[in-house]
């Protein structure tokens, strides 16, 4: 076990900045379906940076900021403009956009590279292990330059989207409702875009100009399938974010030995971890996981067998007191558990609660053989399979409103009668 | 100007009463060089159910866009009660077409229609229970107050056009501009939909309906706009809407037009 030093508290400090600030923005952008749009911004940037590093010739922050949002808004703009004038989808004209821009940037850093210290590679894969070595002096401590940065991105984001969080959303539910309210849809769009720049210019020390898009995407991504609100979806996104920021370090430090190699890039690891909860949220998310959906699907099918067990015994004890045909021992065995049914000594009867359960069933069944017949005009033979489906899943207001509806017929297509008590029958 | 945190007052009595609800003076509207509304001269008077339709293209949803100022005309007037859109923003509410949001969005349908309050809550502000209560009302009132909590993905077609048109009446508007309420929804729906836009004719506002189908034109609508690029005719149902401004609207479309047909020759004989 490695130690755990001072730095290392550092790294993973800056990097719980980086990725809240980054899955803050995400979110919106995801709902949006604007993810695509956060890669072409994180990449485009690198052009407003490289011309912010050949005019000042520094690498001071606040040039490096004005050219990423100057560039994050030419994206956005070039993008809407290019899709209308060229008549391609957003998606093509994006791919336009943000891979020319992405390379004039890389061809201007190499020139810039001449004239400051500015390392290309580390633009693209952040440096977040080196950040502790670069501080400054704050109220007497020495604090990472990179931690101060993405502390300020994240109140900044936090700021804009705790003020306008009504705004953003109806913009980004249904933009022309937010235009005909006054909102200026076009306006939100684009100060989300200068967010977006400006994180991915505070990230790319951190996590690089490639990762920062893992950190806006998929903490929000999977947070989308933990909830069906958009507060709450926020909240599991920066709990995600955070998560995979502690996890991505220690991944990094403690990882790569199991394997025998040396320690790996936090950022990387960040990236994987954010993969993972991910994955974990697709599986076992509580209503959109896929475990949650197989253990319905599951539960609905061993509902509908049971039922239909039920309502057997019941057409079965109309035609003759009792009988031993009819469901098979499995679903009788699980009546019986249930207290539905008894063994007796002329075979299988309901008990009361069972028989009250079937009444219900049957009732169901023959109403709506009867109103898809009358009303429907569906063929007798044909309205038994429908109704076979519809007995499960008709709520008891449903089913009054068809009684009621139907003038409370006493028998179905088939001239059965339709049960409306549970007294054995008849 | 007005300041986007201003107050907005709430819609005036009728004491503000103009001759017309809508002033639409000589507008045109083009996409790419194609003119999707051409000339366009209208009065939409006050109090009124109004239908506007005409075939797919003809710029019906163009001339509700043209007129909240949400697609850019090339050249016209427009006047809501007499005055500039900007200034009269808060008597307007609006129901966009259905298919035009994301309703995977993770929202409730309350969350919905208290998007209805945003611009009376105002900039920066955030949605109260009082907001909330009310939205509920509105819920009430097409017969969805139980699905309230809901993500709008788990409602039907038509409930969620009950929904859009709760967060329009939340708005408690004078003017609606509604665009193809009625499109894909059941009869129940239809019905409650229709309902309430009776009850706000009856209350004085004035409602303008995109719509689609010719049959119910005459049964649901007391004014209509036939519009086809141009506008072919407009005024009360009784007096436009027959034969002759239905053959000019939809051309050579013989189907709907004998649907229409049928429909006219069906309600002289009543």
């Amino acid at each position: 076990m490695s130690a755990w030093t001072l730095i290392d508290a550092w790294i993973v400090a800056t990097a719980i900045l980086t990725a809240l600030s980054c899955a803050l923005l995400g979110n919106f952008l995801l709902v949006r379906r604007l993810s695509m749009m956060g890669d072409a911004i994180t990449h485009a940037v690198l052009p407003g940076l490289a011309i912010a590093f050949l005019v000042t010739g520094s690498r001071d922050t606040a040039p490096m900021l004005i050219g990423a949002a100057v560039a994050g808004v030419l994206t956005a703009v070039l993008t809407q403009f290019i899709s209308h004038a060229g008549r391609v989808e957003e998606s093509a004209s994006m791919g336009v956009v943000f891979t020319t821009l992405f390379a004039l940037g890389l061809v201007l850093m190499v020139r810039a590279a001449d004239k400051v210290d500015l390392d290309a590679s580390c633009v693209l894969y952040g440096a977040l292990e080196l950040t502790p070595l670069d501080t400054v002096r704050l109220g007497g401590f020495d604090v990472p330059r990179a931690f101060v940065i993405n502390a300020a991105a994240l109140a900044l984001n936090a700021c804009v989207i705790g003020l306008l969080y009504k705004e953003f959303l109806v913009g980004a539910f249904d933009p022309m409702l937010s235009a005909a309210q006054g909102f200026r849809p076009q306006l939100m769009h684009q100060a989300l875009m200068v967010l977006t720049a400006v994180t991915a210019v505070a990230s790319f020390e951190t996590v690089g100009s490639i990762l920062v898009v893992a950190m806006l995407i998929v903490p929000a991504a999977a947070a989308r399938l933990m909830t069906q609100r958009m507060p709450s979806m926020i909240a599991w996104s920066l709990l995600i974010a955070a998560a995979s920021s502690v996890l991505g370090h220690l991944g990094a430090i403690e990882a790569p030995g199991w394997f025998g190699f040396r320690e790996t890039s936090t950022a990387g690891m960040m990236a994987v971890a954010a993969g993972g909860w991910f994955g974990v949220a697709l599986l076992f998310a509580p209503e959109q996981g896929l475990l949650a959906q197989a253990l319905r699907r599951v539960g609905l099918r061993f509902r509908i067998g049971l039922e239909d067990a039920l309502a057997s015994l019941y057409r079965h004890e109309e035609a003759r007191p009792a009988f031993r045909a009819g469901p098979s021992d499995f679903w009788l065995r699980r009546l019986w558990r249930r207290g539905l049914a008894e063994p007796g000594s002329k075979g299988w009867t309901l008990t009361a609660r069972g028989r009250a359960r079937a009444v219900e069933l049957v009732r169901t069944h023959r109403l709506w053989e009867r109103y898809l017949v009358d009303a429907a005009n569906v063929r007798p033979d044909q309205a038994h399979h429908a109704s076979e489906r519809l007995e499960h899943i008709t709520s008891s207001d449903l089913l009054d409103g068809l009684d009621t509806a139907l003038d409370r017929p006493a028998r179905d297509p088939h001239g059965r009668v339709i049960p409306r008590d549970s007294r054995p029958a008849p | 100007m007005t300041w986007p945190w201003s107050i907005h007052t709430p819609p005036a009595g009728p004491e503000h009463a103009a001759s017309a609800a809508v002033s639409i003076h000589d507008m045109t509207v083009a996409y790419h060089r194609k003119p999707v509304l051409w000339d366009v001269d209208l009065d939409i008077p006050e109090g009124r159910l109004v239908a506007v339709i005409g075939p797919n293209g003809a710029g019906k949803s163009t001339l509700i866009k043209a007129v909240l100022g949400l697609v850019k005309a090339v050249s016209g007037d427009v006047r809501i009660f007499g005055e500039p859109l900007e200034r009269r923003r808060a008597w307007i509410g609006y129901v966009p077409q259905r298919e035009s949001v994301d309703w995977d969005f993770p929202v409730s349908a309350l969350d919905v229609v208290a998007m209805g309050l945003y611009r009376e809550i105002g900039w920066f502000r955030r949605v109260r229970a009082p907001h909330r209560a009310r939205s509920l009302d509105a819920l009430t009132r097409v017969g969805m107050e139980s699905f309230a909590d809901r993500q709008i993905s788990q409602l039907s077609g038509g409930q969620q056009q009950r929904v859009f048109l709760a967060r329009a009446l939340v708005q408690d508007a004078r003017l609606y501009f509604m665009d193809e309420p009625l499109a894909g929804v059941d009869a129940a729906t239809e019905q409650v939909i229709i309902r309430l836009l009776r009850e706000l004719r009856d209350a004085g506002r004035t409602v303008v309906v995109v719509h689609h189908d010719l049959q119910t034109v005459q049964e649901y609508f007391d004014h209509v706009i036939m519009l086809n690029t141009r506008v072919v005719a407009a005024g009360p149902t009784a007096e436009v809407f027959h034969r002759d401004n239905l053959h000019k609207t939809y051309g050579g479309r013989l189907t709907l037009l004998e649907q229409a047909a049928q429909a006219v020759a069906d309600t002289a004989g009543r």
